[in-house]
């Protein structure tokens, strides 16, 4: 299949990327891993005039702990956060996430800034930065902003990004001591999209009662959620066995899928049940066995 | 038409130049234009690597890049895994585990297993069937492959 044709530009930094962005307004898109674009192009459901390579812009590839967050460049590959030791050691969740997308080639290509902002429901990577309370930092012409993940996924494959922006950041606030997430994926074969996936990061107090916790859902409506009421409910309460059934059921509540060939959407809102009790078993356990920071 | 875009690739070893429109698939520019055919088109839709290449020495699926992101790069093809006519090691696990039938996801495979040994020299079985999770086989069932693999690699230990 052979995409529509297209004008190739490949700016060396990020300024000049945005002005190609704004020159070129709505027919521009950005390439960035190009794993979700290209078979769109291909199929012809996306049919840029400008395609923009960010890919020669060499500072938007990085993993780091910095200034009380763990930061991520856009361009940073899922490759390298499923082969990073800091992402194993300390964000076992992103880990889940990254080691859950597609397959090793495209995980070499595919980019966590364009897993974010292409505005799929079903990339794996929202929930988890739902769960993780995480922010985006955009950059445009009016320089750098700050979106909460909360406010940032507002439409199928729309996000609160300008057309002229560009996703140079992912930051997480570094969880607190005796913090754990998990990510799970139910998937009808490797490398599938989700038929369901759910992120938990929980945070405990010293009497082991949940301090604070997030939930995120991948595929199970128009954009990825979140289960606030699920989080909420947590907040204060002992993650035993029948609290975190209660949660599970209440984050199935904020589940809205579609049937199709993954599954009809009873299915999916029962597997979110399913999945959210594991993950925050999980989450649960990886807390508990942290080390103090 | 767009403008054509010029682009230095390092293929096997070697440097070409080629003026090509930026929508070309690197899959393409390798079978159409450079007349390496080993690289296979199968699927067209990023699902089973069949068109695996070594790009910068990660695999990748060559129906899902274009070829002018591969400027100033270096490739690598099923053509160069020979050494000079010598099977290499995967190559002759394959013939003797009988890692293959029809063929036809063998280059993608070698390629995806290569780049594989060459990050892990002594993988598990698991680490085998996860390094190679992006390349479908309707013949062989994939035991054959992963025995494959391993000859390679008590080979190459």
């Amino acid at each position: 299949m052979i995409p529509q044709s297209f004008e190739y530009l490949r700016p060396e930094s990020v300024r000049e990327a945005i002005s190609l962005l704004q020159q070129h307004g709505d027919g521009a898109k950005i390439l960035s891993g190009g794993q979700s674009l290209i078979p769109m192009m291909k199929m012809r459901l996306a049919r840029p005039e400008y395609l923009i390579d960010i890919n020669r812009i060499p500072e938007l590839r990085y993993i780091k702990e910095e200034g009380g967050y763990l930061k991520i460049g856009g361009l940073t590959r899922e490759a390298d956060l499923e082969h990073s030791d800091l992402i194993r050691l300390r964000y076992p969740i992103i880990l889940d996430t990254a080691a859950a997308i597609a397959d090793p080639q495209v995980r070499n290509m595919a980019t966590i800034g364009g897993n974010l902002a292409h505005g799929d429901p079903a990339n794996d990577h929202p929930a988890t930065m739902l769960a993780l309370r995480a922010e985006i930092v955009a950059s445009g012409p009016g320089g750098e902003r700050l979106i909460p993940i909360k406010d940032f996924f507002v439409s199928l494959f729309a996000t609160a990004l300008q057309h002229d922006e560009i996703l140079l950041e992912i930051r997480v606030p570094i969880p607190p001591a005796r913090s754990g997430g998990a990510y799970f994926k139910l998937e009808r074969k490797v490398g599938d999209f989700a038929t369901v996936g759910v992120a938990a990061q929980v945070a405990l107090e010293e009497s082991r009662a949940c301090k604070e916790a997030g939930i995120g859902l991948t595929n199970v409506g128009p954009t990825p959620l979140e289960a606030e009421s699920a989080g909420d409910f947590l907040r204060g309460k002992s993650l035993d066995e029948a609290t975190i059934k209660q949660a599970a059921r209440m984050a199935a509540e904020h589940a809205r899928p579609s049937s199709d060939l993954r599954g009809p959407a009873s299915y999916k809102t029962s597997m979110v049940r399913e999945l959210t009790i594991r993950a925050l078993v999980h989450a649960h356990q990886r807390a508990s066995q942290q080390a103090p920071r | 038409m767009a403008k054509k875009i010029r682009i230095r690739i390092k293929i096997n070893g070697v440097d070409r130049d080629a003026e090509v429109e930026p929508r070309l698939l690197l899959v393409h520019f390798i079978r159409d234009i450079l007349g390496l055919t080993g690289t296979h088109v199968g699927c067209d839709t990023t699902n089973c690597g069949a068109c695996t290449v070594l790009l910068g020495g990660k695999p990748v699926k060559s129906c899902t890049v274009f070829a002018v992101q591969a400027d100033e790069q270096e490739i690598r093809t099923i053509e160069v895994v020979a050494d000079h006519g010598k099977l290499h090691p995967l190559q002759e696990g394959f013939k003797e585990e009988h890692g293959l039938q029809c063929g036809f996801c063998t280059p993608g495979m070698i390629m995806a297993a290569q780049a594989l040994l060459e990050r892990n020299p002594h993988p598990t079985e698991q680490e085998i069937r996860w390094g190679i999770s992006g390349n479908l086989c309707r013949c062989t069932g994939y035991q054959n492959i992963v025995k494959a693999v391993q000859y390679a690699a008590s080979k190459m230990a």
